[in-house]
């Protein structure tokens, strides 16, 4: 149940950002004449204050968002599956230094990171920003990982792999990941939603690629334009809202996957205690 | 003792790692920092800002060893530079006086949100099937929403439609600031939705995490030999359950202390709140390169300090992690 709602909130706001702008086919830049207009049938969602449409900027934002959440959990997983494996697999001394890494980068702060990391890039597009979000995002898959990596080392196949002499690397990349994969699955679940709330925090901030529309950027740009003052309601509250549903979404299917691992987790058909 | 020697050992790492990433990031980033500085301002910068730019941070012809054993020994005065953006003022001084505001707001609102959140989620777990699994999709969806969003929704509601509330700074203008009631209680009243704005969206993650640990804690064999031997519902909850449920659930409240102080950088900019996270936008935004480093650092040492606390408790509080260290 928890799966559905969640596969169906995501593959709603994925048709929106594949196919929306293509539907919609109007620039979210533009301006227009009638600004601060609230919803109506000419716009759904009412206009921002230079009378750019707002249903416009968040079907396109939504491209923005998940794009730049889905980059950088990608290359922050790669960091993480790289860095989990290998040093649960070999242990000793790597382990030991893969290991103190991984939970300096877990400890650090990382908003304040990657607003200081964000104020030393000297051109902050979408790629840049996100590989800043992914190198501060890693370090919790990397840990999973490696606990996982620990336990599936001493199992029969993998033993036989390497009595077979098959390569170190090879064991690791070719016979324990493809065990890991749910294990992978979750984390990366999880680092999208923290890479698109960190989008949407840094654009908040003015720190990301304002000439890009993006849900983070919206929100910029409405708290800038006093929209909280003059009552302007429609122009912050969808973007904030899709990015906590997208997140909801995600959720939802990871704690799914979660229940089916450990079925006590699950809500439905348990008498209650008194 | 030895456990808490290892994670002292631990931290010590970490900071010495911090110290250096904050010296590390402006040498590894393209482009020279004082000279983008001047480029800004199109050459119409104050020599004495620039000499202090590079004596900040200690650029200077000298091998990168040297510079950074510079770094170190002034890091050990407690010198962290002086700022571009309130130039002469040393950095040091700005953060001090922008700390206070942050360690309350964000230290009496975390508390908040970790006593609720965590009775909520031990509640939840016991009362299974009831209503009560209604806040479970409201706890999945605050668990999403971006904090800056939940403090732009209240400024609406609360401060510019229903003005109970104010929506900026930290204290009225027409107090003055002193050990005086009026003056705390108009701090008080100015902290109020911010510390709501915190406390709702970390809740969320305390409730779903200490659930999840309570809803396995629950299946144990003490939980249902103590409810066998008809001890009270109330102190098979608290007293067996909970108390064992709550020991993982202190580590990752001290791992999310980092997130805390993210989401009240983004709080404190919403609410123009003059605490340590507005400055370090200001930093940012000014290119005043020494304030922010040196806010970083800061608010990494803080952090660091925190998560050690949490363990030293949780030693206290786990017989099991003082056996394993002998």
């Amino acid at each position: 149940m928890k799966i559905k709602i969640g596969a169906g909130i995501l593959a709603f706001f994925t048709l929106m950002a594949v196919l929306g702008p293509l539907l919609i086919g109007a620039d979210p830049a533009a301006t227009g004449d009638d600004g601060l207009q609230g919803p109506s049938a000419a716009h759904w969602l009412g206009t921002t204050q230079t009378g750019q449409d707002v249903l416009t900027q968040i079907v396109y934002g939504a491209r923005v968002s998940m794009g730049v959440g889905l980059l950088s959990a990608v290359i922050a997983n790669v960091i993480a599956v790289a860095v989990g494996l290998v040093g649960g697999y070999f242990g000793g001394a790597v382990d030991e230094v893969l290991s103190v890494l991984t939970n300096i980068f877990l400890v650090l702060p990382a908003l304040p990171l990657i607003i200081v990391l964000a104020g030393y890039l000297p051109q902050r597009g979408v790629a840049s920003v996100a590989v800043v979000i992914a190198v501060t995002g890693w370090a919790w898959g990397a840990r999973v990982l490696r606990a996982q990596t620990l336990s599936v080392r001493r199992r029969d196949f993998v033993q036989a792999a390497r009595a077979s002499g098959e390569g170190a690397l090879r064991i690791v990349f070719f016979e324990i990941l493809p065990v890991l994969l749910p294990v992978i699955a979750t984390s990366f679940l999880a680092t999208v939603v923290a890479a698109i709330l960190a989008e949407a925090g840094l654009s908040f901030l003015g720190l990301a690629d304002l000439s890009t529309v993006s849900w983070g950027s919206m929100l910029y740009f409405a708290q800038n334009g006093q929209a909280l003052l003059i009552g302007a309601w429609w122009w912050f509250i969808p973007p904030g809202l899709c990015i906590a549903l997208i997140g909801t979404g995600l959720a939802l299917v990871n704690f799914g996957i979660d229940e089916i691992a450990n079925p006590r987790l699950r809500t439905v058909k348990v008498k209650a205690r008194t | 003792m030895r456990f808490l020697a290892r994670r002292l050992g631990f931290y010590l790492l970490t900071a010495w790692a911090a110290v250096t990433l904050n010296f590390l990031i402006p040498r590894l980033m393209p482009g020279d920092p004082v000279e983008l500085l001047v480029a800004r301002m199109k050459g119409n910068v104050d020599p004495a800002a620039i000499d202090a730019m590079r004596r900040a941070f200690g650029i200077s012809d000298a091998s990168l060893w040297q510079q950074y054993l510079d770094y170190l020994g002034n890091l050990a005065q407690g010198e962290l530079g002086r700022s571009i953006t309130f130039f002469p003022a040393e950095v040091s001084t700005v953060i001090a006086g922008s700390l206070p505001w942050t360690v309350g707001l964000v230290g009496v609102a975390t508390l908040i949100s970790y006593l609720m959140g965590t009775s909520l989620g031990v509640l939840m777990a016991w009362k299974r099937g009831t209503w009560l699994d209604g806040v479970l999709p409201a706890a999945t969806f605050m668990h999403a929403v971006p904090y800056f969003w939940v403090a732009l929704a209240l400024v609406f509601v609360f401060g510019v439609t229903l003005q109970w509330f104010p929506v900026s700074r930290a204290y009225g203008l027409d107090v003055m600031p002193g050990l005086t009631g009026e003056f705390a209680g108009s701090v008080v009243y100015h902290a109020a939705l911010p510390a709501v704005t915190i406390v709702a969206a970390s809740m969320a993650d305390r409730i779903l995490g200490m659930r999840n640990v309570m809803v396995t804690t629950l299946g144990e064999d003490y939980v249902v030999m103590a409810e066998a031997k008809g001890l009270t519902s109330r102190r098979v909850m608290w007293a067996y359950a909970a108390r064992n449920a709550i020991l993982p659930n202190i580590t990752s409240f001290a791992l999310s202390l980092g997130f805390v102080v993210g989401g009240s950088v983004l709080t404190e900019i919403v609410f123009s709140y003059p605490g340590i996270g507005s400055m370090l936008l200001k930093g940012v935004e000014n290119e005043d390169f020494p304030l922010m480093q040196g806010i970083f650092l800061v608010i990494s040492l803080a952090v660091l300090v925190a998560n050690f606390l949490a363990d030293l408790a949780y030693v206290v509080l786990d017989p099991r992690t003082r056996q394993e260290s002998e």
